[in-house]
Formats: C-alpha cells, structure tokens, sequence
C-alpha cells in the first residue's frame, strides 16, 4: 500500500482540535527525503560541532523524513533536530526503508532536549499531528530512542495521538539488530562512557575556556615569564583533556577530589621549579610554590567538576552535594593563591625580587 | 568519604507496580530489574535522576526528582540569584540554544 500523501500547504487547516488542545497549524510541510549516506560536508559538520563552532547552527529542518522508498507499513523512529543526532540514525538505518519523524529540538541533541523537555511528548505529538502521521502509515506505534525517554511519557502520547512509543537502543549503531527484533538486549539498554566517548568531548571543553585561558597566559607570560604561563595552561588542559581521558582510572569517587588529585599532580613540578629558582630570596620561593600548590589544584578540580554536565552518569542530588561540598574549599584555595600570586606579582614590580 | 553519589531521589513503590517492565526498556542504567510480580529496584545507587522511569510508569510506582546534573549549569543559576534545581540543564546563556524554548503552538496549559 502506498503511503497516503500528507496534506500541502494549499488545504491547510488553520487549527487542529486534538484531545482538547487546540494546535494552531500553519504549514503542514512536505514530506521530506533523506538517504544514509553521509557526505564530506556532513562529516565536517560534526568535526565544527565537536568544536563548539556555531553551537546552535547544527540543525536539520524538523519534519517527516522518507528514508528509502516507505510504504505505509514502514516504521518509523523520532529524532532531534541536531545534526549529529538525526545523522547518527539515518546512517544507522542503512538499507533500511523507513520513516524518520525529526522533532524540533532548537538543535540539541535528543538526551540533552529530553532533559529540558524539547524532545517531550508536547512535542511529539504536535510532529504526530502537524505531519499528518496517522494518514501516511497504517499502523500506529514510533519508534523512539530510549534516551529520550527522560521527556516523554508514552501513556500520554498515546492518550493524545494513539501511537504507541515503543523504546529503541541507547546507541543507534545497534537499529540494525534491533529493528529484526524489535527487541533490545540488556546490553542495549545501558549507556555507557568509554574513553571515545568521553574524549571527543575535550576539545569544546577547552575551546570552552580558550579566550580567559588566552588572556591570563599572556598576562602571566608578561609578568613572570613563560613557565607561570606554562602552568596556566597546564591547570586547564588538565581539566579539559586529561581529566575526561583519565576519569575512570583516578582514584576517589568526586569529580572534584579526582580533579584536586589530578591538579595537585600536576603542580608539582611547577611548585619544585618555583621553589629553585636561584635569583629569587627563599620567601619568594616559598610563596610562588605555595602558589602553585593552591592554584593549579583549584582551577583542575573546578574544571573537573564542571565536566559532570557532560557524563552519561551524574546525579544532580550527587552534583548538588560535590558543589557544597567542594567548591567554597576551591575559592578558598583559589583566593589564597591569587592574594600570594598578587604579592609575588608587587614585588616583582616594586624590584624587591 | 568522597563519593557525594549515594543517595538519590527514586523511590519505588511495589505494590503499585503492574510488572509492565517500562522501566527496564526506559533506565540506562539498569536501576530496576524484571521481577517475578513486579519489577526489583535492584541498582538504586546507579539512578541518574533522569526522571525517564517515573514519566513513563503508568501507574506512578516510581517518584524521582528528575534533572540533570550538571554543575555546570547549577553554579551558574546560582550566581544569577535562580533556582539550581530548575535553571537549564546545558548551556544556559540566554542567547543560546537553551534560551526558554517557545512556547509550543498549542494553548493546553492555558486551560
């Protein structure tokens, strides 16, 4: 059976009456097409995104999307409005005929959108309706990823639009398997946080921090000469890069202990390096240490800390408690060591060192 | 001593569970396991708090202060005088794509 062509722009309603609410309907829009393959643009697409380049430009139009040649008893999956999500599951799908119902997620990923609750069941439903799903297919159940479930609640949709949501695969790379089935194993379900994962969040990370991290090296560099830039930017590739890399194999549970650990690992060859300069009086030498020490250690746990938004894993009860926990000691840490790096920094100037 | 991850907000209730296994498809990380009558909380110390097992359980067995944590964002909603609990979950800069989303073209809160 062929699909049922949806309505075009020329006998729109204005309004759509569903379950009580009333959709003020524009433009129904044409189906669209889309294939799996992923061209060099797509590519260089998720390399600027991986990037934080225009963050909020990686999005495709939302809407129904015909993969292959459906037909009415095609299946069809939900997806974000983000480049990386909907091409992570057009590329999975490949060789399979299918339809792809994109939401309008502002361009944010699915699992983040589900947090916030643009990849929610107001929304699902409003695509339901506004593509006119329930005349293209025949049968009356989408396919969602699990990880958007945080944002929808299938009794509702199916309260408001009759389809069933039925949940995938964490990973999209695991359709192929799953749509044979339309079961998903154990294995599926869990999200995990391998060192791929983690370390292609790095480089936003520090892109992230790139202009204050600019700024104070060249203001070090000036002051004090290249290796208290050098720690500058030693503190924040530690927590930008190493840390994610690291994470599961630094000891201690907290993000920002692990960061402490890391940052204090980190110091203290700038502490020893500080401690031996020779044309500098022994106080000064105690002080641009205990510098490093309070400094580098701060600013690593900090940054650390930061990257709990990042992992697959973190409770906000839990990220709540490290924050009371942790950071008024890292202000502390931080303010001391900017008040001893303020006095080295004096009497340099003034030439008592 | 440093593990600020072992207490969370789940709660299930048992005896409300219809044994549908929503739950089970929905956790990324395995919180809840296939029972014989009902499902088992078996990893409560893995809960995220995503909220994904409540919204979908229909018959309200499971409570959970869903949200997503992210120091990030939290540190910041504090600094802005906001709630921690309810400020946006990623970015958060008003002029970014976490900027309040529209309002959907559809006036059910309104009633």
């Amino acid at each position: 059976m062929e699909p049922k062509q949806p309505c075009t722009c020329s006998c729109t309603p204005t309004e759509q009456s569903i379950e009580g609410c009333t959709y003020n309907v524009k433009t129904v829009p044409a189906i669209l097409k889309t294939t799996s393959t992923l061209t060099f643009a797509n590519s260089l697409d998720h390399f600027l995104a991986r990037w934080g380049w225009n963050r909020c430009g990686h999005r495709v139009d939302p809407g129904l999307y015909q993969l292959g040649e459906p037909t009415s008893d095609s299946p069809v999956f939900a997806s974000a409005n983000y480049t990386l999500s909907f091409d992570a599951l057009r590329s999975a799908l490949n060789g399979t005929d299918a339809w792809i119902l994109v939401l309008d997620t502002k361009g944010i990923n699915v699992w983040c959108a589900a947090g916030k609750g643009t990849f929610g069941t107001d929304e699902l439903v409003r695509m339901i309706h506004l593509t006119d799903l329930p005349a293209i297919v025949s049968h009356r159940k989408i396919i969602v990823p699990q990880l958007g479930a945080s944002g929808i609640s299938w009794p509702e949709v199916m309260r408001k639009s009759k389809f069933l949501v039925e949940y995938g695969p964490v990973r999209a790379s695991d359709l192929p398997q799953y749509v044979k089935t339309h079961t998903a194993t154990p294995e599926m379900r869990r999200v995990e946080f391998p060192f791929k994962d983690r370390i292609v969040l790095t480089p936003v990370e520090f892109v992230h921090l790139a202009i204050p991290l600019f700024l104070v090296t060249a203001f070090l560099w000036f002051l004090a000469g290249p290796v208290p830039a050098l720690a500058a930017i030693s503190a924040v590739i530690a927590g930008t890069v190493i840390f994610p890399a690291l994470l599961p194999f630094i000891p201690t549970h907290d993000f920002s202990t692990k960061g402490l650990l890391l940052g204090g690992f980190v110091a203290v060859p700038f502490a020893v390096s500080f401690a031996t300069v020779p044309a500098i009086p022994y106080w000064a030498n105690a002080l641009a240490a205990v510098t490093a020490l309070l400094l580098i250690p701060a600013v690593t746990a900090y940054i650390a800390l930061n990257f709990t938004g990042c992992t697959t894993f973190t409770s906000r009860t839990g990220v709540k408690k490290e924050i009371f926990r942790y950071v008024p000691a890292m202000v502390v840490m931080a303010g001391l060591g900017i008040m001893t790096g303020i006095i080295l920094g004096v009497s340099r100037l003034l030439g008592v060192i | 001593m440093f593990d600020s991850y072992t207490e969370t907000t789940l709660h299930y209730y048992p005896d409300r569970c219809i044994n549908c296994k929503r739950c089970t498809q929905v956790c990324p990380h395995g919180v809840f396991d296939a029972g014989d009558s009902s499902v088992v909380l078996s990893h409560p110390e893995a809960c995220m708090e995503c909220g994904a097992c409540a919204l979908n359980c229909p018959v309200q067995a499971i409570e959970v202060q869903s949200g997503v944590g992210c120091a990030w964002a939290m540190i910041g909603a504090a600094l802005r005088g906001k709630d921690m609990d309810t400020e946006c979950s990623c970015g958060g800069e008003d002029s970014t794509c976490c900027a309040t989303p529209q309002k959907p073209e559809c006036n059910c809160g309104e009633k």
